[in-house]
């Protein structure tokens, strides 16, 4: 029998590899008894420690996100809790999903507008992140580590302005930049 | 600590068992039975009912029903999970208990729906095939010894239990043909399957109940001959003899003197079980099974008959490779050793022993029951064709084997007379 098992290339090009049948094999119970092994001792630490337990109970306990996950929206305040953004349309123009609306409005300032209207619908988002990227005044963040909430009609998932800003925090990169950044940031 | 409870607590319920059937059979019985109109009370016919009653409501329903837990809460250990802990009583999870009352509610609350062009009578017999047989076989398991209700409180010896008036034996039916008749009612939970399979007009329930009853009858075959060394050993067939054959020394029991017939025999009846690595007839990924059309309850009597073959081997195991009943080293008057222990010899009243034996019977049958779920999660399914090439050309020629060596053994021990 030993031939049978020697190596050789079949026509088709497959290499036949020899797998002899011995005793052990055969009878299957060695490998039974190495399984076996190894299950009843999960088994016994589980009963006795449970520190191999993977499960987390979801709605009592949750797994902590890792620090760059990409949530649910928020818009970021300044010192008087006004929004940060000044509707500057960088972010709606980067997103590939097209999800953000902006309308622009005066404040009376002359060197800056705000959002009237600063919609996101979340069921259009794709979590890509690039609006983020985009803003050049730390308006918009996802870094709330929430999901886009499970909601009932469709347009509930569009977030609002108030919404997203009752999310925010105040930043604190100063608003529309240093004003002598080449003063105080020492050059490479 | 927890575990070791978990295993003891089912097992005292069933010395708690032992002593309210001697109390009923022992007692209440004959006192029906001094009456002129209870004298059918001491029929052994009742007595047997009375029995077979007790045993399959107080221990093998609850261990079945307590093992679809267990199977789940110990999949789950050992595959790094926490398993069932949702359902609650009154706020009580109880690491999952609850969960096989849930189970058992939706199953009864559930569309009971039967194919349009299946055959009704059948489909409806199917069920009762597969489980009825499961609870007939345990009338010739022995649980405890024989028990003497007058002589509870004392110390008594075999020969007072032999002449005792009254005495109850644990064991609902005494018959001599003993585990021929398991054989033959087992291979009656056949026709379960087969029926289950082509009633339901379904090519996969047909393809799971062929699959079942070629895997079935293979394994028979060595079920009965891998047994069979057991019967040379011993030289009985009936299984309260066997285990008084075994003795309650260890080193006499039946998994030392036919260590390869107990795997033998255990792998054949896992078979016969149809419980992975054997679920051929019911892969899920491939046939789904015999029992593809059936819902709610009618599916739940083939899972529970599933979990009652899985108690009936392990009780099966015991009873013949485990000492059955015996508690190791513990005669019928107590412990035998020399001297005195803290001015204590040994000596036990008739009903602590009977607790201790009764409770080691049901710690065995609750170990067999854990171990067979440990295969059942630690091993793959086989496919058809090594299925048949394990049955036919390993473990038959093997078991052929056992009993050569085995007879040869025996006649040689008989013929020069060692010990």
């Amino acid at each position: 029998m030993e031939g049978a098992f020697k190596k050789r290339t079949s026509k088709a090009g497959v290499t036949v590899v020899p797998r002899p049948e011995t005793l052990s094999k055969a009878t299957w119970l060695p490998a039974l008894a190495k399984g076996l092994g190894v299950t009843m001792r999960h088994f016994f630490t589980n009963i006795a420690t449970g520190k191999d337990i993977a499960t987390i109970q979801y709605p009592e306990a949750k797994a902590p996100y890792p620090h760059r996950y990409r949530g649910l929206h928020r818009l970021m305040l300044r010192e008087d809790g006004s929004v940060r953004c000044v509707a500057c349309m960088c972010c709606p123009t980067a997103c590939p999903a097209h999800c953000i609306t902006i309308v622009a409005e005066e404040t009376g300032n002359p060197n800056e507008k705000r959002p009237a209207i600063f919609e996101i619908d979340e069921l259009r988002c794709v979590v890509c992140g690039l609006c983020v990227e985009a803003c050049p005044c730390d308006a918009i963040r996802m870094d709330t580590g929430e999901h886009a909430h499970p909601t009932e009609k469709r347009f509930e998932a569009v977030l609002g302005k108030t919404d997203l800003m009752s999310r925010g925090t105040q930043s604190i990169a100063t608003q529309g930049g240093k004003k002598d950044w080449r003063d105080t940031e020492k050059t490479p | 600590m927890g575990i070791v409870l978990l295993f003891l607590i089912p097992a005292m319920a069933f010395g708690g068992m032992a002593v309210a059937l001697v109390g009923i059979l022992g007692n209440a019985i004959p006192w029906i039975a001094q009456h002129s109109w209870g004298t059918w009370a001491m029929d052994p016919w009742f007595q047997a009912l009375i029995k077979l009653a007790l045993l399959v409501l107080l221990v093998v329903m609850p261990i079945a029903s307590l093992l679809t837990w267990m199977e789940r809460k110990q999949s789950a250990m050992m595959q790094d999970r926490i398993g069932p802990n949702r359902a609650a009583v009154l706020g009580w999870r109880g690491w999952g208990i609850p969960h096989f009352v849930a189970d058992a509610l939706k199953m009864i609350f559930k569309e009971d729906f039967v194919p349009a062009k299946a055959n009704r009578f059948l489909f409806t017999l199917a069920p009762l095939m597969a489980i009825i047989p499961v609870f007939v076989t345990f009338a010739i398991v022995p649980f405890g010894a024989t028990a003497c209700p007058s002589q509870m409180l004392h110390v008594v010896t075999d020969a007072q239990v032999a002449a005792c008036r009254g005495a109850v034996p644990l064991q609902t039916a005494r018959i001599d043909v003993g585990l021929i008749f398991y054989f033959a009612i087992a291979s009656l939970a056949v026709y379960g399957t087969t029926l289950a399979g082509w009633a339901s007009y379904n090519k996969w329930s047909l393809l799971g109940g062929l699959r079942a009853s070629s895997q079935m009858m293979s394994y028979e075959v060595t079920m009965g001959l891998a047994i069979l060394g057991a019967f040379l050993v011993f030289g009985t067939l009936e299984p309260n003899a066997m285990v008084l054959a075994q003795g309650p020394n260890p080193i006499d029991w039946g998994i030392v003197k036919q260590p390869l017939g107990a795997i033998l025999f255990f792998t054949a009846a896992m078979a016969e079980t149809k419980r992975t690595p054997f679920d051929l007839p019911e892969g899920e990924n491939e046939v789904i099974g015999y029992f593809v059309e059936y819902s709610g309850m009618r599916f739940g009597i083939f899972f529970l008959a599933e979990f009652i073959e899985v108690v009936f081997l392990s009780a099966i195991m015991a009873t013949v490779f485990f000492g059955g009943w015996q508690f190791p080293f513990l005669y019928t008057d107590g412990f035998h050793f020399s001297g005195t222990l803290f001015g204590w010899n040994g000596q036990m009243p008739h009903i602590v022993v009977l607790i201790l034996q009764t409770t080691a019977w049901g710690l065995k049958v609750i170990i067999g029951c854990w171990f067979q779920l440990l295969v059942r999660w630690t091993m793959p399914r086989f496919r058809p064709d090594q299925l048949m090439n394990l049955g036919w050309k390993r473990l038959l020629p093997v078991s052929l084997a056992n009993i050569l060596i085995t007879a040869v053994v025996v006649l040689a021990i008989q013929a020069w007379g060692a010990k």
